[in-house]
């Protein structure tokens, strides 16, 4: 598994924190999937969501502060800042919307903002579409994490154009790559996992789950599925049978 | 005969206070905000009683407490029995769906049911009707509860409890929070508004997946319309976002809300516990009744029932959690 801005993951499942019923069930979720990367908002109520935050940091899981429901890059950086002076580090999750209805990305302001962030020694995993080029301009700007989106945030419709994050994964070999949104079962997750994703973050799914604490459980062991899936090489889909005992020799006369 | 002092004149302080002297204890009650008002958290409540729709992002306990809460504060003041309408907009049905798997007890309404049940709802092509919840006004309530107290003698203290108290039941919501390690404020905002051109029989829900809004009609046109649910101890200020949010989903719940007169904002933050329920700790001399979180008409009437079974009978209901008498 890659690492992210040098640091090993314990597996590759990542949890949001909001819309849980309470932090109880939140807590619980993180504690029976046993996710190790935990992101949190901080664009509403600049300052004051001290008891929340501090039940984050008690999770005992790494921290990726976000900069969910940004719309412009000057907000999306003092966001980071303030992201950094709470949680004391130098990740951020960049997210930079630009459509209201879709959640879509405004990947032109991304770039600025991550450019900008970068400089600032910030190690940045941006929220983006599955272009391509969008890619390649976060990976100038000093990106070493790339987040592309399955679907559109909380949509829950799995990965949306398989073929372009297949593209994204040959294109960007050895770049961290996480899906970042539009998760809605497990079998999406594995997918993302099967595809050659290093990890998949996702929040709605768990959280307005019937019971979140066991879709945590149920898309930790996705992940890990598809992960192992896609390190033991699997085969190749064909259109006929392919006996897997031979026919030959075989008494077929009777 | 033990004299028992409730602290704070809230909704949890009021029905504790209640539920004593219904039983025959002798109580009398502190708060330095004074009677019912716009110091305590429960005077920006939306005042629903419901259960059944509450189920859907609560835990078992909202449910089966819940039930009882109608009768409790029907035998105290006045309730409206005409049960709770939810709604969606048509991108939004499968949160519809969603609401009525984790719910039970409605019925399901099309577009002609949703338009006997409210003439002035459009544009709904199905519904969930909850026929059984009710709703109060929270204020009228909390009046009540005080004049009743009053007029079997209770006495009202308009400052601090002295410290030291004896047979202290603490019901100071997140003002305790220096004794409850754990307890949180989760900042709601509200507004009340008049739209006399609009007529609501029973409060409505409108699901959305950012923002559920529900709007509960106080009567001559005067309506509630609740409320965020923010990770925030800040109850200082409403942001336009928020306000924004609240204003147009009432607007697409019928766009005469657009005409509204806007007469209250509302900014508290309610007491919670980490998993949003209730609990009722003796910690030495003091009952501590909190955590009420957004359910605290629904679930004051059972608080105030296991304060009491505490306090007279010794009795732990399933809210007492730790006994440190």
């Amino acid at each position: 598994m890659k690492s992210f801005y040098g640091v090993d993951l314990p597996n590759p499942l990542m949890l949001g924190t909001a819309q849980y019923p309470s932090p109880a069930v939140l807590e619980q979720a993180f504690r029976d999937s046993g996710a190790g990367v935990a992101t949190v908002s901080l664009r509403r109520e600049s300052g004051a969501g001290q008891t929340f935050w501090q039940m984050i940091r008690d999770l005992g899981v790494l921290v990726l502060p976000n900069t969910a429901g940004c719309h412009t890059v000057k907000e999306a950086v003092t966001t980071a800042h303030m992201a950094r002076e709470v949680f004391e580090t130098k990740w951020i999750k960049l997210e930079l919307i630009g459509h209201t209805d879709s959640l879509q990305p405004d990947v032109f302001q991304l770039v600025e903002a991550a450019r900008i962030l970068t400089e600032d020694g910030f190690e940045v995993f941006p929220y983006t579409t599955d272009d391509l080029i969008v890619g390649e301009r976060l990976l100038e700007a000093g990106c070493e994490v790339l987040m592309p989106w399955g679907a559109p945030i909380g949509s829950g419709r799995g990965l949306n154009n398989e073929y372009a994050l297949r593209a994204m994964r040959a294109e960007f070999p050895d770049v961290s790559l996480v899906i970042d949104a539009g998760i809605g079962l497990p079998s999406h997750a594995a997918r993302a996992m099967e595809l050659g994703y290093d990890a998949v973050l996702l929040n709605t799914a768990v959280a307005r789950a019937g019971d979140p604490a066991l879709m945590a459980k149920a898309m930790m062991r996705a992940v890990e599925a598809g992960q192992l899936a896609h390190q033991a090489d699997p085969i190749e889909a064909r259109d006929m049978a392919e006996p897997s005992t031979p026919v030959v020799g075989k008494a077929f006369l009777s | 005969m033990t004299l028992w002092s409730v602290i704070g004149a809230g909704v949890a302080g009021l029905a504790v206070a209640s539920e004593l002297v219904s039983r025959g204890a002798k109580v009398q009650v502190f708060d330095p905000g004074g009677p019912p008002g716009p110091h305590g958290c429960s005077w920006w409540a939306g005042g629903m009683l419901a259960p059944w729709c509450e189920y859907e992002n609560a835990e078992e306990p909202v449910l089966r407490l819940g039930q009882s809460a109608i009768e409790w504060w029907a035998s105290r003041t006045h309730v409206h029995r005409c049960g709770t309408l939810v709604v969606a907009n048509a991108r939004d049905l499968p949160d519809l769906r969603r609401f009525a798997r984790r719910t039970s007890s409605y019925s399901e309404v099309d577009r002609a049911k949703i338009s006997e049940l409210e003439p002035d709802l459009h544009g709904f092509g199905k519904g969930l009707y909850f026929d059984q919840e009710a709703h109060l006004d929270p204020r009228q309530s909390l009046l009540d509860l005080h004049r009743g107290l009053k007029d079997k003698g209770v006495e009202f203290h308009r400052k601090l409890a002295p410290a030291q108290l004896e047979n202290a039941i603490d019901c100071r919501g997140f003002h305790a929070r220096e004794y409850l390690h754990d307890l949180r404020g989760v900042k709601g905002e509200m507004l009340v508004v008049r739209c006399p051109d609009v007529t609501l029989n029973r409060p409505v829900r409108l699901l959305h997946p950012r923002m559920p809004l529900y709007i509960v009609p106080r009567g001559e046109g005067i309506y509630m319309l609740g409320a965020t649910m923010i990770e925030s101890e800040d109850s200082s200020r409403i942001t336009a976002r928020s306000m924004l949010e609240l204003l147009s989903a009432a607007y697409a719940l019928n766009p005469a809300f657009g005409e509204a007169e806007v007469l209250e904002i509302g900014v508290d933050l309610r007491p919670a516990f980490p998993d949003n329920l209730p609990r009722i700790r003796r910690l030495g001399r003091t009952i501590y009744a909190n955590g009420l979180y957004r359910h605290g008409y629904l679930l004051a009437p059972a608080l105030a029932q296991g304060v009491a079974d505490l306090a007279l009978e010794n009795k732990h209901s399933e809210m007492v959690d730790e006994d440190r008498a």
